[in-house]
C-alpha cells in the first residue's frame, strides 16, 4: 500500500497534474531556454536537482522550522541549490552555462519550486516529498524537452545538433524567436484542452448509456 | 498538518535563531561549492579569452593584458574594474605582433560583444571574433556563421575607416562585403569596430615601440578575473 | 547620453522583458484580463523595479565585490525585504497610494522580472544612472506588454470564441503574435 502511495506521487507530477500543461506553473524558464532540446534538458536537469534537493531537506525539517519564518527558511535553501547548480553548471558545461545564461539563477524564482515545498514538502514524509518533487521535476523536464523539440525541429531542422532533414529544409526561424515559444506552447496547450474536451464527453456518453440501460 | 503544534507560537528567539541556522549553513555551502569549482571557472575563462585572441592574431602564441594609464600603455597583471583593457600578442620568440581589442555596442536586437586583431604597423585588422550576440538565428548570426564575412576581416584597412559595401562589390582595402540579409549587423559589427579603433588609435603608442613581453608565462591569463 | 537612450529603448521595446525574455508571465496570463488592474499592476511593478535597481547597485558596489557567490540570495533577501519596508511606508504616509498600487507590492516582490532585471543590470555591468534608466525602460515595457493583452483580452470578451480555445492557450498565442509585432522594433538603433 505504501509503495502505492509514493508511485502515485510520482506519476501524478508526470501526466495528470503537469506542473507546465495543466498547472502553468513555471512558464518564464519553460519559454526562455527551450530553444533548443539541449538547452531544455540542461534547465529541466538543474530544476531536477533543485526541487528534489528542497523538497527533501524542507520535509526532513518540516518539524524544525517554526512555521512564521517557513517561508524565509525555503527561499533560503532553493537559492542554497540554486547557486550550487550555478556554478557547478558554470564549471562543467561553460556553453550549455553561456547560452542559458541568467536564467539559472532565475530557477530561484520558480513558483513550481516554492510551490511544491509550501503545498507537499512541508507537510509529508521525506520519502513522499521526495517522490513528489522528483514526479514534478521529471512532469517539468518532459515538458521542456517536447518544448524544445517541436522548437528545434521545425526552427533549425535538426536534435539535439544533429541534422535531420537534409540541406532542402527551409527552417522556420520563427520558432526559436521569441514569438515561436508562446505559440507552441499555446499549441499544446490547445491539444491538452482537446484531450480533456474529448474525455469529458467519453465518459459523458459512457453515462448516459449507462442510465438509458438501466 | 505537520507543522510545529506550538501553543502560543513560538518564541522570537527560536525565530532568529532558525534563520541564522539556516543563512549559516547556506553561506557555508554555497562557500564551499564556490571555492571548490572557482580553478575550474578561472581556467576556462582563462582558456576561452587565449583561444580568441590567438585566432584573432594569427602566428601569436604568447599574449599579455595592457591598459593605459598615465598617458602610456602599460602590462598589468590583473586589470582594475571596469578599465578598458587590450591585449598584446607576441610570437613565440616573443616579438610583438598585434593588439586583440575588445569592443561593444548595439547591434540588430541586442549588445553584440567581439574581440579583433589589429596590426598597427600596418594599420590592418587581421582578424575577428564574435564573442556575444542575440542577433536573428539565420539572419543576423551570420555575422560569425558566415565564413566569407568572417574571413573579410583578415585584412581589412582602417585607413580612413571601415566601409561596409554591397555584396560583391569590395574594390578598396577598407571595404568588406556585407552580408546579404543581414546588413545591418554587418553594419553594426563595422561600425563597432570603426568607434573602437577611434577611442584607442591616439593611445596606441607608435609602432615600434609596443610594451615588450614580460618575461612571466602565465601574464595576461588572469585578466579575465 | 547616447547609450542611456539606447539602454531605455531596448528594454522597453526591443528586448521587452516580457515579450522577448519571457519575464514575468505569470501575472502577464494571471492578471490581465482587465485594463484597469493591469496599469496599476504595471505602475507598481515600474515602481518595484526601480527599488530594485537601487538596491541592485549598492549590493554590487559594496557588498558583493567582496562575495561574488552571495550574489543571489543577497539580492532576494535585500529586496523583499526593502519591498516590504516601503510598503508600510505608503500605507503610513499615503493610503490613496496604497489603494492604487500597495496590494500588488508583496505579490510583485516574488516576480521572477524583479530579479531578471537585477541579474541582467548586473551581467551588462551597469552603473548607477544605467540601473535606473533600464529599470524604467523594463517596467514601462512591463506595463506596455500587459495593458496590450489586458485591452485584447477585454475585446475578446465580447467575441464568439470556441469554449476550446478560451483561457491560456489563446492568451499565450495572443502574447505570440504581440511578440511578432515587437520582433519589428529590432535595429532601431543599429540602421541609423
Amino acid at each position: 500500500m505504501k509503495k502505492n502511495q509514493s508511485q502515485e506521487e510520482f506519476i501524478k507530477g508526470i501526466w495528470r497534474d503537469n506542473p507546465v500543461f495543466v498547472q502553468v506553473l513555471g512558464m518564464c524558464p519553460m519559454l526562455a531556454v527551450t530553444n533548443s532540446a539541449i538547452n531544455a534538458v540542461a534547465m529541466g536537469m538543474a530544476t531536477f536537482f533543485v526541487l528534489v534537493g528542497s523538497s527533501f531537506l524542507v520535509s526532513t525539517f518540516r518539524n524544525v522550522i517554526p512555521k512564521q519564518v517557513r517561508i524565509s527558511c525555503f527561499i533560503i535553501i532553493i537559492a542554497t541549490f540554486v547557486t550550487i547548480a550555478d556554478y557547478t553548471l558554470l564549471a562543467l558545461v561553460p556553453g550549455v552555462h553561456k547560452e542559458l545564461g541568467a536564467f539559472i539563477p532565475l530557477i530561484v524564482a520558480n513558483c513550481l519550486i516554492l510551490g511544491r515545498q509550501e503545498a507537499f514538502a512541508s507537510r509529508y514524509p521525506t520519502k513522499l516529498a521526495v517522490m513528489d518533487a522528483m514526479g514534478m521535476a521529471s512532469g517539468f523536464l518532459l515538458a521542456l524537452l517536447s518544448l524544445g523539440a517541436v522548437r528545434e525541429i521545425l526552427g533549425d531542422g535538426a536534435l539535439f545538433g544533429v541534422n535531420l532533414f537534409g540541406e532542402n529544409f527551409e527552417p522556420w526561424v520563427i520558432m526559436i524567436l521569441p514569438p515561436g515559444g508562446f505559440l507552441t506552447l499555446g499549441v499544446i496547450l490547445l491539444f491538452f484542452n482537446w484531450f480533456k474536451y474529448k474525455k469529458d464527453e467519453f465518459l459523458e456518453d459512457v453515462a448516459a448509456a449507462e442510465r438509458s440501460e438501466s | 498538518m505537520n507543522t510545529p503544534k506550538d501553543t502560543g507560537g513560538p518564541s522570537s528567539l527560536r525565530l532568529v535563531l532558525t534563520l541564522a541556522v539556516a543563512g549559516l549553513v547556506s553561506g557555508m555551502a554555497i562557500i564551499g561549492i564556490y571555492e571548490s569549482t572557482l580553478p575550474t571557472i578561472t581556467a576556462n575563462k582563462a582558456r576561452e579569452l587565449r583561444e580568441a585572441v590567438f585566432k584573432v592574431l594569427p602566428g601569436v602564441s604568447q599574449m599579455q593584458a595592457l591598459v593605459y594609464r598615465d598617458g602610456e600603455l602599460v602590462v598589468v597583471e590583473k586589470p582594475d574594474k571596469d578599465e578598458p583593457v587590450i591585449y598584446g600578442g607576441y610570437d613565440e620568440p616573443g616579438n610583438f605582433v598585434g593588439y586583440a581589442m575588445p569592443a561593444a555596442g548595439p547591434g540588430f536586437q541586442d549588445t553584440i560583444a567581439l574581440l579583433y586583431g589589429y596590426k598597427p604597423g600596418e594599420k590592418f585588422v587581421v582578424g575577428m571574433e564574435i564573442l556575444e550576440s542575440r542577433e536573428t538565428p539565420g539572419l543576423g548570426d551570420k555575422i560569425y556563421k558566415d565564413a566569407s564575412f568572417v574571413g573579410g576581416f583578415s585584412a581589412l584597412s582602417v585607413e580612413p575607416e571601415i566601409v561596409a559595401v554591397k555584396k560583391g562589390t569590395k574594390s578598396q582595402p577598407n571595404e568588406i562585403d556585407a552580408i546579404t540579409g543581414a546588413t545591418i549587423s554587418s553594419k553594426a559589427v563595422v561600425r563597432i569596430i570603426n568607434e573602437a579603433h577611434a577611442a584607442w588609435s591616439a593611445q596606441l603608442p607608435a609602432p615600434g615601440t609596443e610594451p615588450q613581453l614580460r618575461a612571466t608565462e602565465s601574464t595576461g591569463t588572469e585578466a579575465t578575473q | 547620453m547616447d547609450n542611456l537612450l539606447w539602454i531605455f529603448i531596448s528594454a522597453l521595446l526591443v528586448n521587452n522583458f516580457v515579450l522577448t525574455y519571457f519575464l514575468g508571465l505569470c501575472p502577464f496570463l494571471g492578471v490581465s484580463n482587465s485594463l484597469e488592474t493591469s496599469a496599476r499592476l504595471g505602475l507598481a511593478t515600474t515602481f518595484v523595479m526601480l527599488v530594485t535597481a537601487i538596491c541592485a547597485w549598492i549590493l554590487n558596489t559594496y557588498v558583493l565585490v567582496y562575495a561574488p557567490y552571495l550574489r543571489l540570495i543577497c539580492f532576494i533577501v535585500v529586496i523583499a525585504s526593502t519591498v516590504q519596508f516601503i510598503e508600510m511606508l505608503i500605507k503610513k504616509l499615503s493610503p490613496a497610494l496604497f489603494r492604487a498600487m500597495g496590494i500588488f507590492l508583496p505579490l510583485i516582490t516574488t516576480n521572477c522580472a524583479i530579479l531578471g532585471l537585477a541579474i541582467f543590470a548586473t551581467n551588462r555591468g551597469y552603473g548607477f544612472w544605467e540601473g535606473i534608466v533600464y529599470a524604467l525602460g523594463a517596467g514601462i515595457g512591463f506595463t506596455l506588454a500587459l495593458v496590450l493583452l489586458a485591452g485584447l483580452r477585454e475585446e475578446s470578451e465580447l467575441s464568439n470564441i470556441p469554449q476550446l480555445i478560451k483561457g491560456t492557450a489563446m492568451n499565450l498565442i495572443i502574447a505570440g503574435i504581440l511578440s511578432m509585432a515587437f520582433m519589428g522594433f529590432a535595429g532601431l538603433f543599429s540602421s541609423a
